[in-house]
C-alpha cells in the first residue's frame, strides 16, 4: 500500500529518512548503507528489532538513538523471536479492536548480523519461520563477529583470516566452507529468499519491497562489506562490493516459495575472483606460493554455484 | 531553503559530553523517545520540521572523527543521487531531487560520495579538515579528457 515508488534514483531520494546520522558505526559501514535503503523503499510504519552485534550497539549509543521508528534492542539470539511477538501482539490488538489506528500500515522487521543469523539466533530465526509470522528477517553479513574484534563465523568463506582462524606458517585461515543460509531458509518453505548486495541499489530496494509486500516470514542475506574486518580503505566499500558480486563470489537472486529460484543480477563480464581477493587484507596470505590451491578451491566453488543456480533457474522448479 | 543546511537542533552535542548516569543506574526496559512529541509517522514529515528529543543521535555530532571532509561543487552536480543512496551516515542532503549539500555534523569523512560520483571531473572531493570550502573549490580539477586508445 504505502511502498514507494522507485523508478530512478532521483525518485528514491524525495524519501524522509528514518535512519538518523551520528550512529557510531565505522566510516564506509555499508550496514547502515543497507538499513538507510530498507527504510526508504516503504513510508509503513515499521517495527523493528536487531539482534546484538555493529549495528544495535552503534545505533543505541546511550542515551541516543538513531531510529525514528518503533526499535527493540534485543539479545543476541532472539530478534526474529522479538519481532514475531510483537507481530502476535498487533494481530491480537486488531482482533480485539484496541489498536489506536487499526488500519496504519505495519511492517515487521528484524535485523541480524551474520553471528545473529548463521550460528547463535539460527534456532530462534528457523522457530520463527516456521511458525509463519509475518515479518522480514535481514541478515546484515559481513562474515564475521565484527562487534568483538573479528571472530570466525559460519558465514566466514574458506581462506579468510580472522581473529580465531589465524593465518600463518600453519593455516591459511579459516579452513571450512561458508553455510549456505539462504539454501537453509529456502528449505524452511518461507515465501520469499534473496540474496542482495547495496552496491545494486534498485534490485536491493525492489527485493526489500517485495518482502515487506509478502505476508509470511521472508529471508533477505544481504552483502555488507566491513572496512576494519575485511581490511580496505572505507572509501572502497561500493567498489568491493562491486567485486563481491562481479566475481560471483556472492550471487544475487531470490528463491519464491521455497523452490522458484531467479537470478536478479549477471554480471556483463564475470572477474576471477583473485581480483576481489586481492583487494581485501585479510586474503593477503593466499598469494603466497603455498597457499595458491586454495585460490584455486575458492575458484572452482564458486563457478560450481553458479552452474548450479543457473540450472535451478532454467528448470523453473 | 535556508534552514535545511543548518537547523537549530542538528549536532549541538559532541557525542559523551554529556553527564551521564551510569549503566547500573538505568531501570530496565528504559524507552528513549526519538521525538519530544507525538509524530503520526516520520515518513511523511522532512527532518527539519521533526520535533527531535535530546536523545536523537541527530541532535549529537560526530564531526570529530573526521580528518578528510568531502567538499561539494555544484557547478558540476548533475543531481544523479548515487552519494545520497550509498552515503553510510545520512548525511548527503537532499531536497526535491536536488543534492543541496553536505551534512558536516553526521559526515565521518568516509569518502564513499567521491568514489561514487560519476561527473568529470568529480563533483565532491576530499579534502583537508581545515580547508578552507572557498579555498578548495578554487583549486577544483580541470576535466580529464579520456585516453584514446
Amino acid at each position: 500500500m504505502a511502498i514507494r515508488s522507485i523508478k530512478n534514483l532521483k525518485e528514491f531520494s524525495t524519501a524522509n529518512e528514518r535512519f538518523e546520522g551520528a550512529h557510531l558505526l565505522c566510516p564506509g559501514c555499508a550496514h547502515s548503507m543497507i538499513v538507510r535503503e530498507l527504510m526508504n523503499a516503504t513510508d509503513d510504519n515499521l517495527v523493528i528489532s536487531s539482534a546484538t552485534g555493529c549495528l544495535e550497539v552503534c545505533t543505541a549509543v546511550y542515551p541516543y538513538t538513531s531510529w525514528d521508528t518503533s526499535w527493540i534492542h534485543i539479545g543476541f539470539e532472539n530478534s526474529a523471536t522479538a519481532v514475531a511477538g510483537a507481530e502476535a501482539m498487533y494481530k491480537a490488538r486488531k482482533r480485539k479492536g484496541t489498536l489506536k489506528d487499526p488500519d496504519a500500515p505495519v511492517k515487521f522487521v528484524a535485523f541480524g548480523g551474520d553471528g545473529a543469523t548463521y550460528d547463535i539466533g539460527f534456532q530462534w530465526l528457523s522457530g520463527a519461520v516456521e511458525r509463519g509470522h509475518d515479518f522480514t528477517y535481514i541478515c546484515l553479513d559481513n562474515e564475521n563477529y565484527a562487534n568483538t574484534g573479528g571472530q570466525r563465523s559460519s558465514a566466514t568463506p574458506i581462506g579468510a583470516h580472522t581473529s580465531t582462524a589465524q593465518a600463518g606458517r600453519v593455516s591459511y585461515g579459516k579452513k571450512q566452507k561458508k553455510k549456505d543460509m539462504v539454501a537453509i531458509m529456502a528449505a524452511h518453505g518461507a515465501p520469499y529468499v534473496a540474496q542482495l548486495a547495496p552496491n545494486k541499489w534498485k534490485i536491493m530496494a525492489k527485493g526489500f519491497q517485495k518482502a515487506l509486500e509478502t505476508e509470511g516470514p521472508c529471508f533477505i542475506n544481504t552483502v555488507s562489506a566491513c572496512t576494519t574486518e575485511w581490511k580496505f580503505d572505507p572509501k572502497d566499500t561500493i567498489h568491493i562490493t562491486d567485486l563481491a558480486t562481479d566475481t560471483l563470489m556472492f550471487p544475487i537472486y531470490e528463491i519464491i516459495d521455497g523452490h522458484k529460484l531467479n537470478i536478479l543480477y549477471r554480471p556483463k563480464t564475470v572477474i576471477p575472483v583473485e581480483e576481489y581477493l586481492a583487494a581485501q587484507g585479510r586474503y593477503k596470505h593466499l598469494f603466497k606460493p603455498e597457499n595458491k590451491h586454495v585460490i584455486e578451491r575458492i575458484q572452482k566453488e564458486i563457478n560450481e554455484k553458479w552452474e548450479y543456480l543457473q540450472r535451478r533457474e532454467e528448470a523453473g522448479v | 531553503m535556508k534552514g535545511v543546511l543548518a537547523t537549530d537542533k542538528r549536532g549541538v552535542r559532541e557525542l559523551g559530553a554529556e553527564e551521564l548516569v551510569g549503566w547500573d543506574e538505568v531501570t530496565h526496559g528504559v524507552v528513549l523517545n526519538s521525538f519530544d512529541l507525538e509524530v503520526e509517522n516520520p515518513a511523511f514529515s522532512r527532518p527539519e520540521e521533526r520535533p527531535y528529543s535530546d536523545f536523537n543521535s541527530y541532535t549529537a555530532t560526530v564531526a570529530s572523527w573526521r580528518v578528510i571532509k568531502p567538499v561539494y561543487n555544484r557547478d558540476i552536480c548533475i543531481d544523479c543521487q548515487n552519494c545520497w543512496v550509498w552515503c553510510p551516515d545520512t548525511s548527503i542532503i537532499s531536497r526535491d531531487k536536488q543534492m543541496l549539500g553536505i551534512d558536516y555534523d553526521h559526515c565521518k569523512g568516509c569518502g564513499v560520495c567521491v568514489e561514487v560520483c560519476p561527473t568529470n571531473p568529480k563533483s565532491l572531493l576530499m579534502f583537508g579538515e581545515a580547508e578552507d570550502p572557498e579555498a578548495a573549490l578554487a583549486q577544483w580539477p580541470e576535466k580529464k579528457k579520456k585516453a584514446k586508445k
